[in-house]
Formats: structure tokens, sequence, C-alpha cells
């Protein structure tokens, strides 16, 4: 058998998948941006992150809305997987294994991210050595490593489902074991993954020197980290949703119902809507009391276009109300409307991401300082965009040899 | 405001006159050599270089013949209240019974940022690039302040340093090290400036000049407002300066 025919017998049971050459050349201009950005990644370990666009009024940058917004979007594992094994939803079991693939890449890139981040590379195993309980990033720390474990654990009886993987029967057995034990994991992951999305929220809402993010709260925590969690648990299935929908183009085969999509965009809306009523009232004590309180006022928050009042208003109006709409009411049926709601909801969470890392640096806290402008340059354009081909080849192998979409072969019979 | 400000015995502090201040930069360069900070390579991109002691001009922005300025030094002001030590995830900058210095230690910096985001004065300082000095000035290292890697982030101290040495040559004297003079402990950029506007001292010691200068009318802190708690004092007869001191509303 030529090697162009016994790779066909990796594809799972009853599909069929673009030819070896075409899937080549997909990979290769993937690995291609991949390697660009792995040498800039090495460059940085080499020379420090003083190549990058950061500075020391922008400490967070790029990198880190990058990592906020990837590991909201990435949310969608985590509540999926709750609502399947713990709710007991069982019709998500169409579209579990698409979200912990995505989980796995979101958390797993943006730890790659992290690592480049962090000025001193070697040392990021402190947090877990000499950690300070009262920081919100020790615990996002803590969390984001050992979820990213659980995503693997779920990760791998995927991949040891591989038709001829499964053949041997240790393995078999094993990725049934692990099935067995899937819910509690989910648990622990839904667990872990909320508490950091909230730490992560947290990070920000603490910094009560800072008055653009600085948020009160309830008890340690502050209305970042709730906000963050909703806005995370909202955005993620949509992500899902999207992600589900642009694979079924480019394959140009159906993968799941759009019965199934339209109930996780059902959730995301459900989510959203939560999330805006909140994100609406916190907004409101934000201007009418941590701003006046601060000596500062709304208008002070904005600057410019990078920093202007139209990045509020987006996310405040455009990317809140108008997806709720999209996504909750008989509008759901139609693509348009649910892919456009699926978009803005993801938008809104980026913009939020955005705005809570830089825009929250950039504001003046000192009366007599200005508004500063940051750019991210090459190094940080290059690594980010190795993480997303990163995730498109991990996601494209996937498809390609995992047997993922449990319709696909009902829904694609001639 | 959250967290919780901490008190010590003693608590070092500096009072800075606005009004006596030329701007001269006295105070940056004796810090920049009292404390090892390397000669910056690309001093004109200000938002990467290092420098714990930075003067800021500030104006009323008025114009002639209103128009007036003053300077400003700005160490770290040692919060009573820091925002940055209670984000740290390690521990590597720390507020405890030192004299209410806020530390920071290096070798266990892991260069998050985390802090940097957290302080609204800009006074923590991060290592972009190794740290190179150019052949023969490592020779003017000084032995007192370790040098750091590139990586870390790296802030105003108090010149700590130079309080062991008060403390050892209070010692030797048979003097209490715990209550030491006025003026046997004060920082380089204190010790330098020509025009005497820093003063240095135990804010909580009736003995030394700056627990009375603290209650002048004149004298404001920083960002008071956010709860910071500062243990830098400024002083200045003029009130548009001292109202530059915190974000006043329009309305105030
Ligand atoms: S001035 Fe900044 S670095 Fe110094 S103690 Fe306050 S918050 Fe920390
Ligand atoms: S940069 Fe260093 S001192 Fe600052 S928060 Fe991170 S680990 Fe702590």
């Amino acid at each position: 058998m030529s090697f162009i025919e016994s790779e066909k017998t990796w594809y799972p049971e009853g599909v069929t998948r673009c030819g070896l050459g075409k899937f080549t050349g997909w990979l290769g201009v993937l690995g291609f941006i991949g390697l660009l950005g792995l040498v800039s990644m090495l460059w940085i370990f080499y020379r420090g992150i003083g190549v990058t666009g950061l500075d020391n009024y922008f400490g967070f940058g790029l990198w880190i809305t990058f990592d906020l917004a990837v590991i909201a979007l990435g949310a969608g594992a985590f509540f999926t997987g709750l609502i399947r094994y713990i709710i007991g939803v069982d019709e998500l079991k169409n579209i579990i294994n698409l979200t912990v693939i995505k989980g796995f890449i979101c958390y797993s890139g943006a730890m790659l991210i992290l690592s480049l981040d962090v000025g001193q590379p070697l040392r990021a195993w402190f947090g877990y050595w000499h950690p300070n309980v009262h920081s919100m990033l020790t615990e996002v720390i803590f969390c984001i490593t050992c979820y990213l474990m659980v995503l693997i654990i779920e990760y791998i009886p995927l991949i040891l489902e591989q038709k001829q993987l499964n053949k041997i029967p240790f393995l078999h057995n094993l990725a049934h074991q692990m099935h067995v034990v899937m819910p509690l994991f989910a648990g622990i992951g839904a667990f872990l993954s909320t508490f950091h999305q909230g730490s992560l929220g947290g990070m920000y809402g603490v910094m009560f020197a800072r008055p653009y993010a600085f948020r009160e709260g309830f008890f340690i925590w502050p209305w970042t980290f709730f906000l963050f969690v909703l806005s995370a648990i909202a955005s993620g299935p949509c992500l899902t949703v999207l992600i589900c929908g642009f694979m079924e183009k480019v394959s140009g085969r159906q993968l799941t119902t759009y019965r199934i999509k339209s109930l996780m965009a059902k959730i995301g809306g459900t989510m959203l809507l939560i999330y805006t009523v909140f994100k609406y009232l916190d907004t409101w004590a934000w201007i009418n009391g941590v701003l006046p309180k601060a000596g500062l006022t709304f208008d002070q928050m904005f600057y410019g276009l990078v920093y202007g009042k139209w990045l509020f208003f987006t996310e405040m109006v455009l990317c809140l109300p108008l997806p709720v709409v999209f996504l909750l009411t008989p509008l759901r049926k139609k693509p348009a409307f649910m892919y456009s709601g699926a978009i803005l909801a993801c938008l809104g969470v980026v913009i939020n991401r955005y705005v809570f890392t830089v825009q929250a640096l950039a504001q003046p806290v000192l009366p007599f300082t200005q508004w500063q402008i940051y750019t991210p340059n090459w190094a940080e354009w290059l690594t980010s965009l190795m993480v997303i081909a990163y995730g498109f080849i991990v996601m494209s192998l996937s498809y390609r040899y995992l047997p993922i979409f449990p319709q696909e072969v009902g829904l694609n019979k001639k | 405001m959250s967290g919780h400000s901490k008190e010590f015995p003693i608590t070092w502090g500096m009072v800075i006159d606005i009004d006596k201040c030329t701007g001269c930069g006295a105070c940056m360069a004796s810090c920049q050599t009292e404390n090892n900070i390397e000669p910056q390579p690309e001093a004109s991109n200000k938002l990467r270089s290092t420098s714990w002691m930075l003067v800021y001009e500030l104006t009323n922005d008025k114009a002639f013949p209103n128009h007036d300025i003053a300077f400003l030094p700005r160490p770290c002001q040692q919060c009573g209240n820091p925002p940055c030590v209670s984000v740290c995830p390690v521990i590597a900058t720390d507020k405890n019974e030192d004299g209410g210095i806020v530390s920071q230690v290096y070798p266990r910096c892991i260069g998050c940022r985390y802090c940097v985001a957290a302080c609204p004065y800009h006074v923590r300082y991060f290592g972009w690039y190794d740290p190179i000095w150019p052949e023969g000035m490592e020779k003017t290292l000084s032995p007192l302040t370790s040098v750091r890697p590139r990586g870390v982030v790296e802030k105003c101290s108090f010149c700590h340093h130079r309080w062991n040495l008060a403390k050892d040559a209070a010692r030797a004297q048979g003097k209490n090290p715990d209550s030491l003079d006025d003026g046997a402990y004060v920082t380089a950029c204190v010790q330098n400036c020509p025009s005497g506007a820093l003063s240095f001292g135990d804010l909580k010691n009736p003995k030394h000049k700056v627990h009375e200068l603290i209650k002048s009318p004149n004298a404001f802190r920083l960002l008071e407002r956010l709860g910071t708690n500062t243990q830098v004092y400024y002083i200045s007869r003029r009130e548009w300066v001292r109202k530059l001191g915190d974000n006043y509303l329009k309305s105030e």
C-alpha cells in the first residue's frame, strides 16, 4: 500500500477527506507562519523582551490582551463540559469534542505566550514555590496550569479513539476508562476554569490605584471577577459555533446539525443577557462611584482613536444587546443572524480584554502625565500569529484523523 | 479602598519642597550612580529608560505673564497601602517592618510586570536588556547594591543599604540603632540635592525634621484620595501645585 493509500486508513470510519497534497499545502502555509513565530520566539528568549514594543508604561500589551481574549473564548470547553456532563444536556455530546480541542488549543497557546511574556521564564515555577496567596495572579498561575492538565486529560481519549490507535487493545481500554471518569474531570475543569476566569478579571479589578480598571466588590472579589466569568461563558460557546461553522465551510461537509449549533448559540446568548445586565450595572456604578471618588470623569477615560469612546460604545451597545437579540429570538434560526450574533459576542469580549489591559494603563492617573500610545511590534505580532497557526494546525489534524463529530457520517450520506 | 495600610514604629519618609527644586537633576544622577543603574543605551526613549528618581516638570497651563512651572522629583512613594505588593504572585516585593520601605527582591522576581501595572506613580522599571557597562565603567559599580539582570522589575529602595550602614555606625558608637539621629541615614538624592529641596528622616520620630515638615498646611501627597497612603510628602506654597498633586475635579 502506498503512503497516500495508507494515510486514508487513518481517517475516522466512513468519512471522506481532501487529498493529501491539498492538506499538506494547507499545513505548509500554516507551518510557515508558525516557523516565523518560532524564530521570533527564540530571538525573544535570546535577547529578552526588550525586542518587543512593550515599555515601562505598558508592561501589559498585545500578548496579555491576546491571552485574556483567547482564554475567555476558550471557555466554551469548561462550560459546555459542565452542561453536558453535570447538568446532563446529552445533545451536546455532538459538539463537546470540538470544545475540548478548542479549549486545549486556547490554553496551551496562552501558556506559550505567557512563557514569553515573563521577563524570567526560567523562574515561572516560582508561582508555586513562593506563592503570594493575596495575589490574583497566583490563583491564575495555579488554575491555568492545572486546567491545562485537565484539558490534556480530556484530549487524550479523543486521540486514542483514532481508528488505528484504537485497534490496540490497551489503548482502546484506556480510552474507555478515561471516558468513564470524564464527568469528574469536567467537574474539576469547571471549578478551575471558573476560578481563573474570575481571577483574571480580579487581577484588574483589584488595581485600586488604576481607576479605569478598579472596581469595588463582594468580599475579596472585585466585580470584574464575576464579569469576566460571565463574559467568558457567554462568548466561549459562541466561538465554538463559529469554529464549527468555519470548519463546515472549509471542508464542505456538514459536521453537526444546525440544531446543535443553535443550542450552543442559545446558551451563549442566555449568558450574554445575564452578563449584559451586570455589565450595565457595573458601568453605571463605575461612572458614578469609582471615577468621582478618584477625582476623574468619564470623559477623561478616553483619548484619540485607539483609546476612543467608540470602543466603549462598540462594546456596550453593538456587542451586547444586539447579539442578545440575534441569539435569543427566533432570528437565531437564520444562519446570518446566528453567526453575526456570535461574531459580535466574541468581538465584545476581545474589546473588553483590550481596554482592561491596555487602556487601563494608558489612562493617565497622575494628573501631570499624559496619555501614551502603545503599538505592538513584529515580535509580538509574529508570536501571536504563531499561536493562531498552531491552533489551526492542531484543529486541522484533529479533524482529519480523529472522530470528533459523531454526526458527520450520518449528515453527509449521499 | 481595598487593601490595608501597614504601620511601623520606624517610618522612613521623604519630604520634597517643590518650591525649592530647580529641576537640576542632581538627585537623578546621584541615584543612578549610587544604585548601579546601568548607563542607558537609548535614553531618548523615556518609556524604556530606567530612572528610579525622576524629575517631572509641572505647568499651570496659563499664558504669560501668569505662566508658572514647578519641578517634582519622584522616588518610589513607599506607599503605606502599596498597590504593588498585594498583586505580586511570588512576594518579590513586600512591605515589611523595615522602616516601611517597600522592598524588591530581584532574584525572586519573575518579571511579570503586574506590579508595574498596579503602581500609578510609574516608579517601577523593568530591565528590558542585559545591563552592560562600557569598558572601564564597571569600576564605578558600588559594592553595596546588587546589579540586576534583565527581565526583573526594579525600583527605588530609599537607598536601603545606607540604613544598614547607619545602624552599624550607631552600634559602633554605642548608640541605639533603632533611634538614629536626624541625618544619620539619608538617601543619595537627599544628600546631593544642591538646593536643599529634599529632606529625609523617620516620620514618626519627633527629633527628625521631617516629622514637623509633614504637618505643614502646604504639605500634600500624590494621589492622596486613592488611599495609597504614601511615605513621600511634597510641600508647595502654590495652590495650583498642591491641586495638581491629586486629581481635582473642576467642581472641587
Ligand atoms: S510608589 Fe509604586 S512601587 Fe512604590 S510602593 Fe507605591 S505602588 Fe509600590
Ligand atoms: S514583576 Fe516581579 S515584583 Fe513585579 S509583580 Fe511580577 S514578580 Fe512581583
